[in-house]
């Protein structure tokens, strides 16, 4: 049996460490902006687990979009709305106590449930090394145009991609309706 | 030569429940962040973790690599991701002006000063 | 006409630069270790380690040495030609009558100075930020290639490279915004917030101005991109057609807008915001973040080069004309494979040629215009960058869609060897699938990778690996 290092196992482990410490760091921090910076890095490494699973496009696409995009927005909403007064607020003792059992028995099902199927158990090291370098950019766009190239009797995803399209654009006008500069109202209401 | 415990652990490919486990951290994580922070932007935080959580699920369950699937590309898991991730933009779009909203309103980003309609 | 070549190496075959290396280096010390006397298995998990340690480190080395000696050159550059621009002469002391070495006194001094944080900062954020952004700039490096074909220089041969490479360019913006943030500074914020704005808006036009090559050759693959560009300039992308000739201009300008080099920057501007983002860095944390902007200029100078410009492909094929290639004369004299190895050589000589060339334009430019207001940079960007990139965008849609396989304008046939590359996924899927998948799935595709097309009767010869609209089996013919 081949005893040598598999390397995609340790990036695996490693990746998936600084995904899960970060994601526990950003429950514990108590000021924002390092919650923000903690919830960039745990999404960095989790888009390194998507090219460990052979998914490089929604890698470098996480990347883009949620990391370069989406937090970028959140860490401006952070700076724009977080006086000091309001960087760190405390929960009380009792709800944190309630959400970490339920988080805790939750976790429980989940993993019972990811360890308890036998097809899930990985491949043999051969086959893996047999398998060859992912080329997914293609197939993918074409299975956003209808035309699915690994099976090609099965429709593509043309419609999923137009919805979507038409929903960006709703969103893009109704945010940008939402957060448009108004007269600013003065003292705290209610 | 040294023989280390890691390894026959570090010499094989994992698997699609190594994966899942990670999700379901993630998950949790998230849930207990959207449970438990007072401010809007830290459940905003929470409400991505969870959307991530969920894409690793979907990437795990598609790709070929995890699976022995060796035939195809990991298709729809990536493609499930990739939507999930544009509306998890879109919505963090419409939560960031209505957090916006709120503190321009309230001149506070605690979610715990929203009890108007409180009965 | 083609160069005799005997076909690419597929992708999926293609030995992985690194496993190779590490799999010398782990022969290697197995015999070295035999001579001393030890036996060892090469195969047992500490000994596995080295191997592809050290191969990594060589690469990691080799582009760490890029970005840090070329940070050190362009400033000597910069200061050089500010200096003819202005009028004078630039530094001439330090190292000669040219002064080459003055990026090294200035480093020197940077490290002796003293480490200082503001009293209000935030001192994990304040750190790290210089880092984050140094560690963006390098790590799109990753995905970039420095010469094609047989032998590919590069550290990971991505399928979705150019893709890649702009969204680690985007993270760049995180550094800054943190430093801006934890700098506990008004002016600090400020800047901060203006760049963070300016880069992200400009990555729309960025991107939209990356896709056009993308779509003239088909590929998001960087080593594809620059091997469909083989031959004489006229293969050029720029030359292409009209629209991508524009494309390419507004390009360079989102390109350096989205570095923040002059004219777009603002966020450095000592008369309005005493130096920005980095107003209150000092000593080797200053230097971290202008090495970032100096190794993020040379990675969009380069992808500018491979995507337009030609890549590896020199405006005349020297390796072919002077017999480098397989067949040719100089290659039949030298040892097997030594001959590609000095062709994409000179390939990669070209490609970082082009890059110090966009470098040398990008600081002419600074040099020689104002300095824009906030508004007029997201005029620029909203106004004018995005709708002509979408316009040049669907101009070279229309133009491959009515004249394909033509180079040049449409004067000149395309290059014959641009045809022979493949991209090759169809392999994987010839592969055995599970035995529960549904019968109709498996036998309907051929497991044969696309036919070569035959050049002359061609009309659209790069279609034929993508299928038109409707759900057929892959194969034609």
């Amino acid at each position: 049996m081949d005893t040598s290092i598999y390397w995609p196992t340790f990036l695996f482990w490693f990746f998936a460490a600084v995904c899960c410490m970060f994601a526990i760091g950003v429950v514990l921090a108590t000021n924002i902006v390092r919650m923000a910076f903690y919830l960039v890095l745990s999404l960095a490494a989790s888009s390194g687990l998507f090219f460990l699973a052979g998914a490089d496009f929604v890698g470098a696409m996480q990347l883009m979009i949620y990391v370069g995009g989406t937090l970028v927005l959140l860490i401006f909403g952070v700076m724009l709305t977080s006086q000091a007064k309001f960087v760190s607020m405390k929960t009380s003792q009792f709800d944190w106590t309630l959400a970490t059992l339920a988080g805790f028995c939750l976790l429980a099902v989940l993993i019972s449930a990811a360890l308890a199927i036998p097809e899930w158990k990985g491949l043999e090291r051969a086959e893996a090394e047999a398998l060859g370098i992912p080329q997914t950019a293609t197939p993918l766009g074409m299975g956003l145009l209808g035309a699915r190239v690994d099976a090609p009797t099965r429709s593509g995803y043309l419609l999923v991609f137009e919805i979507v399209s038409v929903h960006l654009l709703v969103v893009l006008v109704g945010a940008a309706y939402l957060a448009r500069a108004k007269r600013k109202r003065s003292a705290a209401v209610g | 030569m040294i023989t280390l415990p890691l390894a026959n652990f570090l010499a094989q490919p994992v698997g699609v429940s190594q994966f899942v486990i990670v999700g379901a951290i993630m998950f949790t994580c998230g849930a207990v962040c959207m449970a438990t922070k007072r401010n809007a932007l830290g459940i905003l935080m929470g409400i991505e973790l969870v959307l991530n959580g969920a894409n690793v699920n979907f990437i795990a369950f598609g790709s070929p690599y995890l699976r022995n699937d060796a035939g195809s590309l990991g298709m729809d898991g990536q493609l499930m991701s990739l939507f999930v991730i544009v509306l998890a933009a879109a919505e963090a779009a419409v939560a960031l002006a209505i957090a916006l909203n709120f503190y321009n309103n309230f001149n506070s980003i605690d979610v715990d000063r929203a009890n108007q309609l409180q009965g | 006409m083609g160069c005799g070549r005997q076909g690419f190496v597929r992708p999926s075959e293609a030995p992985r630069n690194a496993h190779v290396v590490a799999k010398y280096i782990n022969q290697f010390t197995e015999q070295l270790l035999q001579a001393l006397g030890m036996s060892v298995d090469p195969n047992s998990f500490a000994v596995s380690i080295l191997g592809h340690v050290i191969a990594a480190m060589i690469h990691i080395f080799l582009l760490l040495n890029l970005v840090a000696v070329g940070a050190l050159v362009f400033i000597w550059l910069e200061r050089k030609i500010s200096g003819r621009i202005q009028d004078r002469l630039g530094p001439t002391r330090v190292g000669g009558k040219f002064g080459w070495l003055q990026t090294l006194a200035d480093g020197l001094k940077l490290i002796t100075k003293e480490d200082l944080m503001p009293e209000g900062a935030d001192p994990l954020l304040f750190r790290i930020a210089p880092y984050v952004s140094f560690c963006a700039s390098l790590a799109a490096f990753i995905a970039l290639p420095f010469a094609g074909q047989d032998m590919p220089f590069v550290a990971q041969h991505l399928n979705v490279g150019v893709f890649f490479i702009l969204a680690v360019l985007g993270l760049e913006v995180f550094g800054v915004i943190l430093a801006g943030y934890s700098s506990a500074s008004k002016w600090a914020l400020f800047g901060a917030m203006r760049e963070a704005a300016q880069v992200v808006s400009y990555e729309v036009p960025l991107g939209l101005c990356a896709v056009v090559p993308v779509l003239l050759a088909g590929s998001m693959d960087l080593i594809f991109i620059g091997d469909c560009q083989t031959g004489w300039f006229t293969n050029w992308y720029v030359f292409h057609d009209p629209f991508t000739f524009i494309v390419f201009w507004i390009y360079f300008t989102c390109a350096t807008a989205s570095v923040n080099r002059a004219p777009f920057d603002l966020a450095e501007a000592e008369s309005e915001l005493v130096a920005g983002f980095h107003t209150e860095y000092s000593g080797l944390r200053w230097s971290f973040f202008f090495m970032a902007e100096y190794g993020s200029m040379l990675l969009v100078a380069l992808l500018a080069s491979i995507l337009f410009l030609g890549g590896w492909n020199g405006p005349i094929p020297v390796a072919r004309l002077i017999g480098l290639e397989e067949g040719g004369w100089l290659y039949a004299t030298m040892w097997p494979g030594w001959g590609t190895y000095l062709a994409c050589l000179l390939g990669a000589v070209n490609v970082i040629a082009k890059g110090c060339l966009g470098i040398i334009i990008m600081i002419w430019i600074r040099w020689t215009l104002p300095r824009l207001r906030i508004d007029q940079v997201m005029t620029t960007c909203l106004k004018y960058c995005v709708p002509i990139a979408a316009t040049m965008f669907l101009g070279a849609t229309t133009w491959q869609f009515v004249i394909p396989g033509r180079a040049f304008f449409g004067f000149l046939p395309a290059s014959q060897t641009a045809f022979e590359v493949k991209e090759n996924w169809s392999d994987l899927l010839a592969l055995p699938r599970q035995a529960t998948s549904s019968p109709e799935d498996a036998p309907t595709h051929d497991p044969t990778p696309n036919p070569q097309p035959p050049p002359a009767a061609e009309t659209g010869p790069k279609q034929t690996h993508r299928p038109e609209n409707s759900p057929q089996p892959l194969t034609r013919k």
